[in-house]
């Protein structure tokens, strides 16, 4: 009887990308509804906008590079892309908008650089920072959210398609009608215009403990964040890392000048900071990868957010901060390489 | 009776595996009846082969030297049953991918008669422990644990330290495997009579037996035995059942909370780690004068029909034992020699048990698992290695061949335990690809050494040539000074000589 051969161990691996991948999805769910909830349904619009073109570039690209197109797609990498594009946007987002940013992200981004696994940058990340730059009035157009007890006239779904797909504002209404000013937005420049903190806060665009709804979407966010880390499919060192990186700075500023700085209860809750903790920067590839590095790599992070919402010409900073310390990831990992069992720790005497 | 104890150090990473053991543990161990014929490899063991000492044709008898060791490091080996010598040969044997290696051939009488001992040597703890050592070195005893390092030399080495502790390894972290864990339910009274005679051998006044926490009825035993033999030196010690805490440099750190150091033996930081298997074999020997003929072999797998534990004599072949075992079932499709997470996979079943064979591991082929995709570096490798390295930067640097990065990122402390593999995502045979790399490593370095010589033996030619031209250029120097100090008479006379040579052309 002749047998097969293989190499040790002869076990079957424990879990496989694509369910990581899937997990990370699932976890965005919760998140995804209270978003349309609160903006609208633009956010669907643009997240299949955003899903199509990047399935569309990663197949072009495989099949450019003379690969197989299924492995790639089957890892639903490209997919979480897409959805952390669509999460970045604002829910009024004409199309050529998303699809710049998405192909750019998927086929410069990711595949001239090796396809996954050989990114240097957060591809959404990078892709949401090229359309940015180059679109700006469109990347600030956010609709004011759902509040309950006062409302803005709010767009039909017929009328957010219809802007997704041609850019033109529905008849009668502009740029400066539609949009509001995201709550980091309100927050830096009335401080800056000297105002305080407690009088910008009585806004009925605040909320609880961040802006409205956008608190509410971070805690969605936050929830699946946890599921995942409970599923061991992210690790802990680097939500810890970015939040660490903006509450402390948050909260010492705060303590010593209340008036003109935002409460670390504000920072978390408004923008991307949960987000950015638990799905934008714990994106392996581009991340850190010792577990020291990991924890290092999320508290830059959360001090390059703080520094550019406080100091920074935007409102928020998740992009850039992201993007910065990807830069930095193999510094980081060389310095932070753990003690070798058995080797003399790195320090001791010899 | 002596209660486990829990005050262990740390192990980083490691896995909890399923253990699948209880398949074979059910029955009590059989013995397998005498094969047709014996295929014993020389070399059993780590260290130079050991060269036959029987003719072809000769008659042996059970318990006979047929082997003896030459080199400094080696063990004899002794035919496990009585016969005839029919072939001395290279035969399939169970090493990577069945590779042969040169085996005597016993074809058995089947009446298994045994060797006449000329004496009965006295009680061991009347003897010096250089003539005990001497004694265990006859008895072809190696480490049982898997690494079949011979245990004679490995006691001599010990001696030479300053140990505090013996080890008693009953951990057996491995799935499947479960023929440590029988041996101690049955044979408590040899494990502990062996590791007597060892702390005896090395005047050592502690030894840790430490066994899994997933083998109750083991430790039941021990204990028992333990309160009859009533030795304070023994200590009975259980561990968190974590793969691969049975490693020996890994046991040593949760036994003692101290590191193994890198290149280093357990003996340098005072404990010596002996396999409850290897410590039942001294006791067989030293009390009852049987050298290490058979040894206890777990056959599971769900490719075997009777999964259960057998006391095999070495030399059986795998397909007598599995033949035993009640056959094959359909669903045969691997073989491994050891366990499913560092044993040897064999092609062919006609391969022998030897000194080393743990486990004879049967199973169907893995649900497919996918190919292997690129590295997503999300660090779970390195959340699982027990010696805290981070494969996926060693990974990387494999493939890029970098070997100053891989020894910088401790390749070599490597032990090959295979969990990274276990839990990488993108299913990179990442233990595999290491063995490779350090294979490279190797070749490297003695490609090096290679060179080194070659240099040397360059330079000192070079040098060797310098001499002799600074000597000529000496000589030539002084001949030039007497032709001046011969002044300008003998420069006429040259070149009168000169002239007359140029009218001879």
């Amino acid at each position: 009887m002749e047998f097969t051969r293989r190499e040790a161990p002869y076990l079957a691996p424990r879990s496989d990308v694509a369910t990581m991948m899937l997990h990370v999805l699932a976890a965005l769910v919760p998140a995804a509804l209270a978003h349309v909830w609160y903006f609208g349904p633009g956010f669907l619009f643009n997240l299949i906008i955003a899903a199509a073109c990047c399935v569309g570039g990663e197949a072009l690209m495989m099949h450019a590079r003379g690969r197989n197109v299924e492995t790639a797609l089957s890892d639903y990498s490209v997919l979480v892309t897409a959805a952390l594009l669509a999460f970045a946007l604002p829910s009024m987002t004409p199309w050529w908008v998303t699809a710049t940013g998405s192909l750019f992200a998927v086929i410069v981004v990711k595949h001239l650089y090796g396809g996954i696994g050989f990114n240097i940058f957060n591809p959404a990340m990078a892709g949401y920072v090229v359309i940015l730059v180059a679109f700006p009035m469109e990347m600030n157009l956010w609709v004011a959210p759902r509040m309950g007890d006062i409302d803005y006239d709010h767009l039909s779904i017929m009328q957010t398609l219809k802007y997704t797909l041609t850019g033109s504002y529905p008849a009668g209404q502009t740029f400066d009608a539609i949009s509001r000013a995201t709550p980091l937005d309100a927050i830096q420049t009335g401080l800056r215009g000297m105002r305080t903190f407690q009088e910008l806060r009585i806004n009925p665009m605040m909320g609880d403990f961040g802006g409205r709804g956008w608190e509410w979407i971070g805690n969605c966010i936050a929830f699946g964040g946890f599921w995942l880390l409970l599923k061991k499919i992210i690790r802990w060192q680097i939500p810890a890392g970015v939040f660490a990186g903006v509450l402390i700075p948050a909260g010492i500023m705060w303590m010593i000048d209340p008036g003109s700085n935002a409460t670390p209860g504000f920072h978390l809750f408004s923008g991307a900071t949960i987000l950015c903790a638990f799905f934008i920067a714990t994106d392996p590839v581009s991340a850190a990868t010792s577990p020291k590095g990991r924890f290092i790599y999320g508290v830059g992070i959360g001090l390059l957010i703080f520094a550019i919402r406080r100091w920074g010409s935007y409102a928020d900073g998740v992009a850039f901060s992201v993007l910065i310390m990807n830069m930095a990831t193999p510094a980081i990992d060389y310095l932070t390489r753990p003690h070798i069992v058995g080797h003399a720790r790195r320090g001791a005497s010899r | 009776m002596t209660a486990p104890t829990y005050d262990l150090g740390k192990l980083h990473g490691g896995l909890r595996l399923e253990g699948r053991k209880t398949e074979a543990t059910r029955e009590p161990i059989y013995r397998v009846p005498v094969p047709a014929q014996l295929i014993l490899p020389i070399s059993q063991h780590v260290g130079d082969d050991a060269q036959p000492v029987v003719g072809i044709g000769e008659r042996v008898l059970k318990g006979q030297l047929i082997a003896e060791p030459d080199g400094t490091l080696g063990a004899p080996v002794h035919a496990s049953s009585s016969g005839k010598v029919v072939a001395i040969e290279p035969w399939p044997v169970a090493r990577r991918f069945g590779a042969k290696a040169p085996c005597i051939v016993i074809e058995c009488d089947g009446e298994d008669t045994p060797i006449e001992r000329a004496e009965t040597p006295p009680p061991y703890n009347t003897l010096p422990p250089d003539v005990l050592l001497a004694m265990i070195l006859q008895g072809g005893i190696v480490g049982l644990g898997g690494a079949v390092f011979p245990t004679a030399q490995k006691l001599m080495q010990a001696v030479t330290c300053e140990l505090e502790y013996l080890i008693l390894n009953g951990v057996e972290c491995e799935p499947y495997i479960s023929c440590d864990d029988v041996l101690m339910r049955e044979h408590a009274h040899q494990v502990l009579g062996g590791a007597q005679i060892l702390m005896h051998a090395l005047s050592l006044n502690v030894g840790y037996v430490v066994v899994e926490s997933d083998k109750p009825e083991a430790i039941q035993r021990l204990a028992e035995v333990m309160s009859e033999l009533n030795d304070d030196r023994l200590v009975l010690k259980q561990v968190p059942t974590i793969y691969p805490s049975g490693g020996e440099d890994q046991l040593v750190q949760l036994v003692t909370n101290l590191e193994v150091p890198s290149g280093g033996l357990p003996t340098d930081i005072g404990c010596l780690v002996q396999n409850v298997g290897t410590a039942a074999a001294i006791y067989d020997w030293i009390i009852d004068h049987e050298p290490l003929v058979s040894r206890i072999t777990t056959i599971t797998g769900d490719g075997i029909a009777q999964p259960m534990n057998v006391e095999a004599r070495l030399g059986t072949t795998v397909a007598d034992i599995v033949n035993f075992a009640g056959g094959y079932t359909d669903r045969a499709q691997q073989l491994i020699i050891g366990g499913p997470m560092t044993g040897k996979s064999v092609t062919i079943d006609e391969v022998p048990i030897v000194k080393a064979t743990n486990c004879i591991l049967v199973l169907s082929e893995p649900a497919t698992i996918g190919d292997e995709r690129p590295c997503i570096r999300c660090g779970e490798c390195a959340e699982v290695c027990p010696i805290q390295l981070l494969p996926q930067q060693l990974f990387w640097y494999a493939c890029a061949d970098n070997e100053a990065k891989l020894r910088e990122h401790g390749l070599i402390d490597c032990i090959e335990c295979g969990c990274c593999d276990l839990v990488c995502p993108s299913h990179i045979p990442l233990t595999a690809d290491f063995r490779k790399a350090k294979g490279r490593i190797q070749e490297l370095a003695d490609e090096k050494a290679r060179a080194e010589r070659a240099r040397q033996r360059f330079e000192a030619r070079n040098q060797r040539l310098e001499k002799e031209q600074q000597d000529r250029d000496r000589e030539l120097a002084g001949q030039k000074e007497a032709a001046k100090q011969a002044g300008p008479a003998a420069i006429a006379e040259i070149l009168k000589r000169k002239q007359q040579g140029s009218e001879d052309d």
